[in-house]
């Protein structure tokens, strides 16, 4: 008779769904870094002199900056001049106009990740950018949107045809100094979405970048810029995945959210590259900077994130609290099965005054797999009645895992109230047989069990992408508790 | 044709041998109760009847209604109809007693072939049982077991066992740690339970629960084996004599 855990082992030691290659011919620079590299992307990408010029100060600052070792993750050495930093597939370098002109392996590409780009077939409700490899392969509801004045394309249109835009808010959020990784990225990105929703609209529907990894040795660097003007709404999803390769590869990318007066901006992610494989080979660096500026008064920005893939994650999308009565939230569940590590958690900086942030994380360790949270709640000397509550659980699945917390608490004004609230618990053999007892399948007591741990994040998901997250943390886990 | 024919079991534990050949036939609308000493074996028969792992059958067999257990998971038991109380409720901190209770009466209707209960009809049921063993609703929505006393736990498995309506139900230990005034709603419960098509063990150490629920038969285990059988009058004479009296009777006897 199989006990708990085998069966969990089996669970979770299925297959990473999404680990296949598209045979495309792709257009990449040789590996490597320099301001070469940079000016060709650059040039590429047919960009302004201002650009350029940002790229090379962040590069040139770049160097000057050493790789960050303060985190709980291990990694051998990065070589940073063997990584590719552009690849596109040949036939969208030469920019199709239409959809019916993208190569139909691309589109065949998407519709396997579900993710159909045809907008009959698309999801309802849900416009989509798609991201391969360093540039973006087509946007969906584009027209539709544009009608409400609802700017939603790639980082490259955006360039090209909303400038003064991207010139006023890019690095606003996140400075090309702010750090080693997101300091690469402003150096080299190639592509990523732009959103810029006018004042008092409320975007009707999801939108939602999916970006893909394919080639191999390439690095992703995308950025992701999204503006609410006053009383806007957006919601907004990201998804990625990655083929299954050997190597690690590097994914840098940056996020930037602006929210004015009145303003909120919501943000899922569902985090699924290529995690490594059971021993531990291969698997994204997944080394990102997201950060959301509430700049207004009322204004409120929510990160949602559902971490399972990377074989490393490294990211604390975190909220500046500047305008008064704003509002930041952060949920999260982060899994590492196998040889995973996760080192994340968020910063909530509280500067202007009453201004309010909601913490939760759910860790889930399982396998080898390391989880950190880490956590900065930072509240200004001006920042009067600011709250912030931070709940911070962690579940350990088997007994070769860890889970880590380290949370940072400043406070500068006496009127602010903090509150941390931690727990962690186990699967143990005595739940799953107790849950057997009734009549429960072992697959079903962990997910039901490891779900009920997450519930509180999953119902901030957008409804279509709940089901998914669920789905995708049950497949996660095949084969992992004891 | 017996519900339960335990024949010559013999159960390994972590390499020690705690049963040593047991024999017992429970039929249907029978209550049996098995006492003994610490260590007698009472709650390694109830955990190896319901299929708990660390439980190796080294020899004999178990036959639930003619088929054998041995090898049949244990939720491939439980959808079968066995069902065990447990001596130490487990906690599942994140999910709701009712959820839970919801998820495991489906599992075993599918199973079965029928129809799973949606929201509102599994509302209804778990309100009346609840009625039954005097269970405050409010239990319902909190999380399994979890802050639960100890009276409070063993409640919520006697209501398990009216949710899922067992043929064969298993108390292990149901009594330890009861005042007297839980013990008599834990009592009243199972004795509602009581029904021509329906067995019950009942695993005791004491005879007091015995004065609550009347049982058929009584066993007495004694180092892994069944040492003496009797009515319901052989529970008052442990009471009275104590599980010694039994180990001289054998000692004389070898």
């Amino acid at each position: 008779m199989p006990t708990a855990n085998e069966t969990i082992e089996r669970l979770t030691s299925q297959d990473y769904k999404y680990g296949f290659v598209t045979e495309i011919e792709e257009d990449s620079v040789a590996p490597g870094l320099n301001e070469d590299i940079i000016r060709l992307i650059s040039h590429k990408k047919g960009e302004p002199e201002w650009l350029l010029d940002w790229r090379l100060k962040a590069y040139r600052n770049w160097q000057t900056m050493e790789e960050p070792k303060w985190s709980n993750v291990t990694y051998p050495p990065i070589d940073y001049d063997a990584v590719v930093y552009y690849s596109a597939p040949k036939q969208i370098a030469k920019r199709p106009g239409s959809l019916e002109e993208v190569d139909p392996k691309l589109l065949e590409t998407y519709e396997r990740l579900g993710i159909p780009l045809r907008e009959r077939g698309a999801l309802a409700g849900v416009a989509v950018d798609a991201v391969f490899d360093s540039v973006s392969v087509a946007t969906t509801f584009k027209a539709q949107l544009a009608k409400l004045g609802v700017i939603f394309c790639s980082f490259s249109e955006a360039v090209r045809d909303h400038p003064d835009l991207v010139r006023k808010y890019l690095g606003s959020v996140v400075p090309y100094a702010d750090n080693y990784f997101a300091g690469l990225n402003s150096a080299v990105f190639s592509d990523g979405s732009f959103c810029y929703v006018p004042k008092g609209v409320r975007c009707p529907m999801e939108l939602s970048t999916y970006f893909r990894i394919n080639a191999a040795q390439t690095g992703q660097f995308e950025r992701t810029l999204i503006i609410a003007d006053e009383g806007a709404y957006v919601s907004y999803l990201e998804g990625c995945t990655a083929p299954m390769r050997d190597r690690n590869q590097l994914h840098a990318a940056v996020v930037e959210l602006i929210a004015l007066d009145n303003a909120q901006i919501k943000y899922s992610t569902v985090q699924n590259w290529y995690p490594g494989d059971k021993e531990g080979r291969g698997g994204i660096y997944n080394f990102v900077t997201k950060r959301g500026k509430c700049a207004g008064v009322n204004s409120k920005i929510s990160w949602t994130q559902v971490e399972t893939g990377s074989a490393i994650t490294w990211k604390y999308p975190s909220c500046i609290l500047l305008g008064d009565n704003s509002i930041g939230e952060f949920y999260s569940v982060a899994l590492t099965n196998n040889y995973q590590q996760a080192d994340t958690g968020t910063k909530m900086i509280h500067i202007g005054r009453n201004t309010r942030s909601t913490i939760v994380s759910k860790g889930i360790s399982a396998g080898h797999g390391q989880n950190t949270y880490r956590g900065l709640v930072q509240v200004a000397k001006k920042a009067e009645g600011a709250r912030n509550y931070s709940q911070c659980d962690s579940m350990l699945i088997g007994d070769q895992c860890g889970a880590h917390t380290f949370p940072y608490i400043d406070v500068r004004n006496p009127s602010g109230q903090v509150e941390h609230e931690a727990c962690t618990s186990k699967i143990g053999e005595d739940q799953i047989f107790y849950c057997n007892q009734r009549g429960i399948s072992t697959e079903d007591a962990v997910s039901m069990i490891v779900n009920g741990f997450c519930k509180q994040v999953f119902r901030e998901l957008p409804m279509e992408f709940a089901v998914e997250a669920q789905k995708l943390l049950t497949v996660s886990l095949e084969g992992s508790v004891g | 044709m017996p519900l339960l024919e335990v024949k010559n079991l013999h159960v390994n534990v972590g390499g020690t041998e705690i049963l040593k050949g047991v024999d017992l036939a429970v039929n249907e609308g029978e209550i049996h109760a098995i006492m003994g000493p610490n260590g007698s074996g009472k709650s390694t028969l109830a955990q190896t009847i319901s299929g708990h792992p660390a439980f190796e059958v080294t020899d004999g067999d178990i036959v639930y209604g003619g088929e054998s257990l041995l090898g049949k998971k244990p939720e491939e038991r439980a959808c079968a109809g066995i069902f065990l109380a447990f001596q130490y409720p487990v906690e599942i901190p994140g999910i709701s007693n009712s959820l839970f209770m919801k998820s495991a009466l489906n599992a075993i209707r599918r199973s079965r072939g029928l129809q799973e209960l949606d929201a509102f009809e599994f509302l209804e049921l778990i309100k009346e049982k609840a009625n039954t063993v005097e269970m405050d609703e409010a239990l319902l929505s909190r999380s399994v077991n979890s802050g639960f006393s100890g009276g409070e736990k063993k409640r919520n498995e006697i209501l398990q066992m009216a949710v899922l309506e067992p043929r064969l139900g298993i108390l292990d230990e149901t009594d330890s740690g009861l005042d007297i005034d839980a013990l008599r709603i834990v009592a009243d419960g199972v004795n509602s339970l009581r029904a021509p098509h329906r067995a019950m063990i009942i695993v005791t150490h004491y005879q007091r629960l015995l004065n609550y629920i009347v049982p058929d038969f009584v066993h007495v285990l004694n180092g892994g084996r069944i040492v003496r059988s009797g009515g319901k009058e052989l529970a008052l004479e442990l009471e009275e004599k104590g599980y010694s009296w039994l180990e001289e009777e054998a000692l004389a006897r070898s």
